[in-house]
């Protein structure tokens, strides 16, 4: 066997791919179950704590920057960790998919509050002027003036975060949440061989590089002309 | 039009201070129905201050402000709907850069007034039309000119049907070239009988079309009269010096 046999062996053996594919396959629908959760949540929890935020109740916003701080400064493994191990202890043993789903989720939703909030404050005060003279309550003017500039503001960020979180779905393998990086690494304990990993780091391109164009869509979509 | 005898804003001993340093000292001033008010002064006189404190754009700290009988300052007054009767013009037009124009003058419309889509859309273009600005429905504010912004700010106001509009310094931010079209507009709603304050240097405007200018100075009223009076012979040393000079440049 030349070396570059045992390259293609190793990294790209058809005979085991194929045999894997299925496995991967449910892996990847795993994957995208999770990623939707943890964006669709995280995102708009995110966005709650933010408008909560502009009500500027002095206790509320202390809790809040709490709460982002400390779920910005953690690393996304040691919150699932700590969720998936430690839960049972306080009472509650959530499954490994949930324990994945909810500290990413609330990771995602840190980073976004900030990033929604910095969004806010960039809108110019003649913004919320202009619409709160014409009789627009807060929220109002938040929702229909402000929030809309915000948001596309912040897509560039947003999508960035998003996409950085979503990747750590791979995390779940750790709490045996039977995800893409999960059903690969079993493959390759049960044939001995790396390259369900292949497929798994392929199977990881097809869901998130369409995610990244869209990324890239939805900022040109939503520019306006100023 | 002469100006109506009631008083559409009546404003007693008005204070606003920020922290330490008091920018109204004890303001009193009416102004009357279809009255045209020119307010002129320095920077820093409280100008603005005393626009924005009549619909609480900011808060007063002390004295009264009755508007169309209102009590605006009284906690139990629903500020929200003493500011869709008084329109607002902004030096800097705060038009809504994701909409049209004409959904800048819609949004209050359909979320405050509650009036349906096809409503609210007729309105909004006849507001646009009075502007000069019928064509201008589906421009985004970043396609129009200043000249062209500052209207649809005005159209904006104008759709809600006030019983007054403040035009707070409404041609500063405009090249010279485009002021007149703005203030065209204003002299159309002064000759049908608009209730007006205006906070503007133009002196020209205030001169031909003002019933009444103040002149502000350090948070106090320093003198009021006809424009010719003020223009023409200030009695009060402050308001010598601040038209000399301004005549001179």
């Amino acid at each position: 066997m030349t070396r570059w046999e045992r390259f293609l062996d190793t990294f790209f053996n058809v005979e085991v791919m194929a045999r894997y594919l299925p496995k991967i396959a449910e892996g990847f629908v795993v994957t995208v179950e999770l990623a939707l959760l943890v964006v669709v949540s995280g995102l708009a929890l995110g966005l709650l704590l933010a408008v909560v935020r502009t009500l500027r109740v002095r206790v509320l916003n202390a809790l809040i920057v709490l709460y982002v701080d400390l779920f910005r400064a953690l690393p996304p493994l040691v919150v699932i960790v700590l969720v998936y191990f430690g839960g049972p202890a306080a009472g509650w043993s959530p499954s490994g998919f949930v324990a994945t789903w909810l500290s990413l989720a609330v990771v995602l939703s840190a980073f976004a509050e900030e990033i929604f909030w910095a969004g806010i404050l960039a809108v110019p005060r003649g913004q919320w002027e202009a619409a709160r003279s014409t009789g627009l309550g807060a929220l109002q003017t938040l929702g229909w003036v402000v929030l809309p500039q915000a948001v596309r503001m912040t897509v560039p960020p947003l999508t960035n975060r998003t996409i950085a979180i979503t990747k750590g779905t791979a995390l779940g393998s750790v709490v045996a949440v039977s995800e893409i990086l999960s059903s690969a690494q079993t493959a390759v304990s049960f044939s001995f061989n790396p390259s369900p990993l292949t497929l798994g780091a392929a199977a990881y391109l097809v869901l998130f590089i369409p995610v990244v164009m869209l990324g890239r869509w939805v900022e040109t979509r939503f520019a306006w002309k100023r | 039009m002469a100006p109506g005898a009631r008083p559409v804003l009546s404003i007693r001993g008005l204070r606003k201070s920020f922290g330490s340093v008091e920018v109204l000292k004890g303001i009193d001033l009416d102004v009357r129905a279809r009255e045209l008010v020119f307010v002129i002064g320095p920077s820093g006189s409280g100008k603005s201050t005393l626009l924005r404190c009549c619909n609480r754009l900011e808060e007063p700290t002390d004295g009264s402000i009755l508007f169309d009988g209102i009590d605006v300052l009284s906690p139990r007054t629903d500020i929200n709907a003493v500011r869709r009767r008084i329109g607002m013009v902004f030096q800097s037009f705060n038009l809504y850069p994701h909409m049209t124009a004409a959904g800048n003058v819609m949004l209050a419309l359909r979320r405050v007034l509650k009036k349906g889509r096809a409503e609210a859309d007729a309105i909004a273009r006849a507001a646009l039309a009075r502007v000069g600005l019928a064509d201008k429905a589906g421009s985004y504010p970043g396609e129009l000119s200043g000249g062209q912004q500052q209207r649809v700010a005005i159209a904006r106001a104008l759709a809600l049907e006030p019983v007054a509009v403040l035009f707070d310094e409404p041609t500063s931010a405009l090249d010279p070239e485009l002021v007149g079209s703005v203030l065209q507009v204003m002299r159309e709603l002064r000759e049908a009988g608009m209730t007006m304050v205006v906070v503007s240097h133009e002196m020209g405007f205030a001169r031909a079309a003002a019933d009444r200018v103040l002149f502000m100075d350090q948070g106090e009223i320093v003198e009021e009269g006809p424009p010719a009076q003020i223009f023409g012979a200030p009695r009060h040393a402050r308001t010598r010096a601040f038209i000399e000079q301004i005549v001179r440049h």
